[in-house]
């Protein structure tokens, strides 16, 4: 049972019914790092996939915005407790990258530009779940969100959409990441307020 | 960034009684809470406040801890969010002998610990001078000779937190106005002027994305390592 606090009563908006636990409705875009954020040349950009033999799939700026795009609007979830809702964004879906991929890992880490790292179930992000998106709004994404372009997958607390992603790494074993090792939940699902470790 | 040990301790939510509350600003306050079973913190680190309605309805929200552990009180500073739900209840409304709930600490990023042999150089922004408060106050009841400089942009006189404490601080305190003019100084934002030599230094930045942004511009355009920057940002929608 709760502890009630005398005299509080909440602004309580509709929409706010369908957040998950504890989280609250904003319009603003709030930037969350723990860091400067990058300067990224798109000439010298890459986004690679390691699969668990070593095996390397590699893009270059051009190839990806060569490849097909999607522009899924989705929720997104911030374990600072804000969310927003119906974003709207362009990129391409992990489906493709990950067509010519031969993995039998499970796990997936995944690395940026300027050091940061998450780590996530593949599974997570197969099956139309995640996007390496590049746009926002119909705009190029900003570097304070993530851009060139940062890894996107909703159904997560955001700090799994890691900013200004460069690639991942297919692994049999989980291991945790940046924040997964400083106190955050190792999967991080906001349905179930998966907030800090063991939540 | 480097990566630490991994941290496996569950946070619960612990029930905390409001044990002193004093106005640091017109829309700010310090809010003193005994927190039985607390575990303590480092310096830099937030906790989860939530706030629970008589029918069951709650609201949560994150905010800085301003001051080092001291047995079971957790001290924090929160500044009033004009359309908030959250802060103008904890700034107007709350009042010692309150009760609500907190879990934390949280983060384990933005933080220093006195075994740290510095130099930090410290950079804030409006209300981002919280958690490096925490930092300075953890510098002197450790006792630590750690190389500390304290860079704080304000709107005027009148926004300072913490005024006269920093005044007798034992370390370099440079206050920039953004809207008042100062003897040494005219109004404006942060310049590379503002910021002493960081070259060696550990850089703490903390206040609204923008200012983070600026400050962390002006740092790496004179060449400080991104990875001796650690960035804290509170945005306009913090509740």
């Amino acid at each position: 049972m709760s502890i009630v606090s005398r005299g509080f009563h909440g602004r309580r908006e509709p929409a706010a019914a369908d957040l998950p636990p504890g989280q609250y409705l904003t319009q603003d875009f709030p930037v969350l790092q723990a860091g400067p954020t990058p300067r990224i040349d798109l000439d010298d950009w890459r986004f690679t996939i390691n699969n668990e033999v070593g095996e390397k799939y590699s893009w270059t700026w051009r190839e990806l915005l060569a490849l097909p795009s999607e522009r899924p609007t989705v929720d997104i979830h911030c374990v600072t407790s804000w969310s927003k809702l119906k974003t709207s964004w362009q990129g391409v879906s992990l489906d493709s990258l990950f067509e010519d991929v031969e993995t039998a890992a499970d796990h997936a880490f995944v690395r940026s530009y300027g050091g940061y790292t998450t780590n996530l179930p593949l599974e997570d992000l197969l099956d139309g779940k995640a996007w390496i998106a590049y746009r926002f709004e119909g705009e190029d994404l900003p570097g304070e969100h993530g851009g060139p372009a940062r890894l996107l997958v909703p159904h997560l607390y955001f700090w799994k959409s890691a900013k200004w992603v460069t690639g991942i790494d297919l692994r049999n074993d989980d291991e945790p990441g940046f924040w997964e090792s400083l106190g955050y939940h190792n999967y991080g699902d906001p349905w179930r307020e998966q907030r800090y470790t063991d939540d | 960034m480097t990566r630490t040990a991994p941290v496996r301790r569950r946070t619960p939510w612990l029930a905390a009684r409001v044990r002193a509350v004093r106005s640091e600003t017109s829309v700010s306050r310090t809010i003193v809470l005994e927190v039985p079973g607390w575990p303590g913190h480092a310096a830099g680190q937030h906790v989860d406040v939530k706030l629970t309605a008589p029918d069951g309805y709650s609201a949560q929200r994150s905010y800085s801890i301003a001051a080092p552990p001291s047995g079971d009180l957790v001290e924090l500073t929160v500044q009033r969010v004009e359309d908030g739900e959250v802060s103008p209840y904890l700034v107007d409304e709350l009042l010692p002998t309150d009760e609500l709930e907190v879990r934390g600490p949280i983060g384990g990023w933005f933080t220093w610990r006195p075994s740290e042999p510095g130099p930090v150089l410290l950079v804030a922004g409006g209300s981002g001078i919280v958690p490096l408060m925490a930092m300075v106050r953890e510098r002197a009841l450790a006792g630590s000779t750690a190389a500390f400089s304290l860079v704080y942009s304000v709107r005027g006189p009148s926004d300072v937190f913490y005024a006269s404490e920093l005044s007798a601080a034992d370390i370099p305190v440079r206050l920039l106005y953004t809207r008042v003019a100062a003897p040494d100084r005219p109004a404006g934002r942060i310049t590379a002027a503002d910021l002493p030599p960081s070259a060696d230094a550990k850089v703490y930045v903390c206040g609204p994305t923008g200012f983070v942004e600026a400050v962390s511009e002006v740092l790496l355009a004179r060449g400080q390592d991104p990875a001796s920057i650690r960035t804290e940002r509170f945005g306009p929608s913090g509740g």
